[in-house]
């Protein structure tokens, strides 16, 4: 038998069908729906009198225009919403979940949170499956070993009607992270390294698999952490083989497989790993034992820098577009060439999103601001991914530490990440921010994020200025 | 979806690398649950000052992109998320083809669904045609899908990739799904031997 690679172990058992000169026809094992990228493929399958083919394998939720100011700190209960627009378009998936009689953890939910953070959190994102969302970070989910992407409305629809995609066969790239991570240093600044390193256009038409030493000591969140932002190298989804820790995550999860089922599972589980002697399309190694934590000062994820280290020059880089690209970074955010970022005043943290807005994120933000205040004038925002993380943060009393620490505790959803719902910079702020995405008004028209961990972001709300958290950390 | 076999148009230059989803159609107009009226949001924050009207020096808003059915942009076009939203955009302001170096993985896809032909050319010919059309912005470019071909006045003829199901899908104006729906067949096999693992 020849040498696989997991992703063609997952792939090659889930291709329906491939007519010559046409994309393979693949069966999708979870479909994961939002508010925002559904309607108008509900709409698509009413025209055309379809029903949604496999209901059972469809899980809606409701997270990027839900308001997260809560009436009352402790219930779910919920402020104002955004706009009318935005109550429409909630109303509209709960009316579309109703018809096609789709699963949906919607506002009264007590399994209610950011789509990518919820499937790992309930057992339904397991390995070997393909899972679909009209949402690029669906990459997330290759944390467990699923081959998981995103996709555009009219495939939401296609999906719907028939649970199955076309796609042609990506290409393999193994990315190799090498080394020990130092205190301090998080799965967020590996991504961010990584991005870096190969450009936000260097995963375009890939698949990774990520593999080697720092990987595997990763943690399953810290592996989710990884995976999701696989989209901003431009990959389509990012994978990690499963193993203990991952059998470990999904035992006795609400829709992980139980007695005898769980042992058939597990058996098939354990031969997802790519064989001794399989070959990738393409290769790539970072070593991160020497990785400092990251921020990003630019427009894409891709711009970073050490967080002591200094702005790059456009007259010293690359080729005419990538010395205009640089420059209208720089001017968009305010910077100058050479300069140094710590130290630069920032207005506001947000701490969430499917990125880290998970249980171990706030664990990690609440380390540094346990006992102390957050600097004056500073707005900070702590965003948990779900419902669930909310109740264990609360029942380790996180929550009173980011309280007292002078910090807004929010109810579960997408949030600052995509400043959709009113939570959003004015105009010209600067936001130090543990999502995934700098691009211009990303977080609010004008403003100006930078991209960190959560524990750069807790350093810098302490601050005001951004700031490496290993000063501020206990030996 | 519409047919697309020959275009024949202006073109409006957008010479930047990396250009997202979120400057093409900003997350706050992604509130709708139909597909109509974004291309007056398109480039949103580019294009328009705070007060709502439009901002002179941004390519858009000139008197010679009135009309111009094709964007030439920088390498990586459409980067980000999945937002279907931003070829609904590009079309509803009347764009037909992009041409670039090369396209975001997603946004390809959604582009091919919607009648929007993304045109990959090589990096000398990208900066030649945008040497070409800097200095004579008038010149009509002729994209032809059936020989694949892009010819502009004084450039050599540029063949640009695609593929065979894509290709026959927009010559066609056949939409993916009824495809899909036809296999029905071999879907309900697939499911049934699943069940049986
Ligand atoms: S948290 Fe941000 S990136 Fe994640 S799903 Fe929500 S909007 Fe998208």
């Amino acid at each position: 038998m020849t040498a696989k690679t997991l992703f063609h172990k997952i792939w090659e058992r889930h291709v329906v069908t491939q007519q010559p000169n046409s994309p393979a026809v693949l069966y999708v094992d979870l479909h994961l729906v939002h508010e925002v990228t559904s309607p108008q493929a509900f709409s698509g399958l009413r025209n055309r009198n379809l029903k949604v083919r496999q209901p059972s394998k469809t899980v809606a939720t409701i997270d990027h225009g839900v308001p997260t100011r809560s009436e009352d700190g402790s219930k779910i209960g919920r402020l104002a919403f955004a706009d009318e627009m935005s109550v429409r378009q909630i109303r509209q998936l709960e009316a579309n979940c109703d018809e096609f009689g789709i699963p949906l953890y919607g506002m009264q939910s007590e399994n209610q949170g950011i789509v990518h953070v919820i499937g790992p959190e309930l057992g339904l994102t397991q390995p070997g499956m393909t899972i679909v969302c009209g949402d690029s970070h669906t990459a997330t989910h290759g944390a467990f070993g699923a081959l998981a992407f995103g996709i555009g409305s009219s495939e939401v629809e296609h999906v719907l009607a028939t649970q199955c995609l076309l796609q042609w066969q990506p290409k393999t790239c193994a990315v190799n992270i090498e080394g020990e991570l130092s205190p301090g240093v998080t799965a967020k600044d590996v991504i961010l390294a990584l991005i870096r390193k190969i450009g936000v256009g260097g995963g375009v038409g890939y698949v990774f698999e990520y593999r080697g030493p720092a990987v595997q000591a990763m943690t399953m969140e810290e592996r989710m952490t990884l995976c999701n932002m696989t989209i901003e190298a431009g990959a389509r989804a990012g994978l990690v083989a499963p193993d203990q820790k991952t059998f470990d995550y999904l035992a006795g999860r609400v829709f992980a497989p139980k007695g005898e089922e769980w042992e058939r599972s597990l058996a098939r589980w354990k031969e997802l790993v790519t064989d001794e002697g399989a070959v990738f399309d393409h290769e790539v190694t970072l070593e991160v034992s020497d990785l400092e934590p990251v921020v990003t000062f630019g427009i894409n994820p891709g711009m970073s820098i050490p967080v002591n280290g200094k702005l790059p020059d456009p007259n010293t880089v690359g080729d005419e577009a990538q010395k205009g690209g640089l420059q209208k970074a720089l001017d968009y955010m305010g910077l100058t060439a050479g300069q140094q970022l710590l130290g630069h005043p920032v207005d506001v943290v947000f701490i969430g999103s499917c990125t880290n807005g998970r249980i171990s994120d706030l664990r990690l933000a609440a380390t540094l601001l346990k006992g102390r205040k957050i600097a004056p004038q500073m707005r900070v925002l702590v965003v948990p991914g779900s419902y669930s993380v909310k109740r264990q943060a609360e029942a380790e009393g996180l929550d009173q530490i980011f309280k007292e620490a002078g910090a807004e505790w929010r109810e579960p959803g997408c949030s600052m990440c995509i400043a959709m719902n009113g939570d959003q910079l004015e105009p010209g702020q600067y936001a130090v921010s543990t999502s995934n995405r700098n691009f211009e008004g990303r977080q609010g028209k004008g403003g100006r994020t930078f991209l960190a961990s959560p524990l750069t972001a807790a350093a810098t709300a302490l601050t005001g200025k951004i700031t490496d958290p290993r000063t501020l950390m206990q030996p | 979806m519409n047919k697309f076999t020959l275009l024949k148009s202006r073109a409006v230059l957008l010479p930047l690398d990396h250009v997202d989803t979120d400057q093409i159609i900003p997350a706050r107009f992604l509130k709708v649950t139909d597909k109509t009226g974004l291309g007056e949001k398109l480039f949103s924050d580019w294009r328009y000052l705070p007060d709502g009207s439009p901002k002179p020096d941004f390519v858009l808003n000139k008197p010679e992109s009135r009309g111009a059915a094709i964007l030439v942009a920088g390498d990586n076009f459409g980067c980000g998320s999945s937002r279907e939203h931003a070829p609904w955009a590009l079309t509803g302001f009347g764009f037909r083809a992009i041409i670039s170096t090369s396209f975001a993985d997603i946004f390809r896809n959604n582009a091919l669904k919607n009648g929007l032909l993304p045109v990959v050319v090589s990096p000398d010919y990208y900066h030649s045609l945008l040497r070409r059309l800097e200095n004579e912005p008038q010149s009509e470019l002729e994209i032809d899908l059936g020989t694949q071909t892009l010819k502009v006045a004084g450039e050599p003829v540029a063949y640009f990739p695609i593929d065979d199901f894509s290709k026959t899908c927009l010559l066609n104006g056949v939409d993916e799904l009824g495809y899909l729906l036809g296999l029905e067949e071999q879907i309900s096999a697939y499911e049934k031997s699943q069940m049986a693992v």
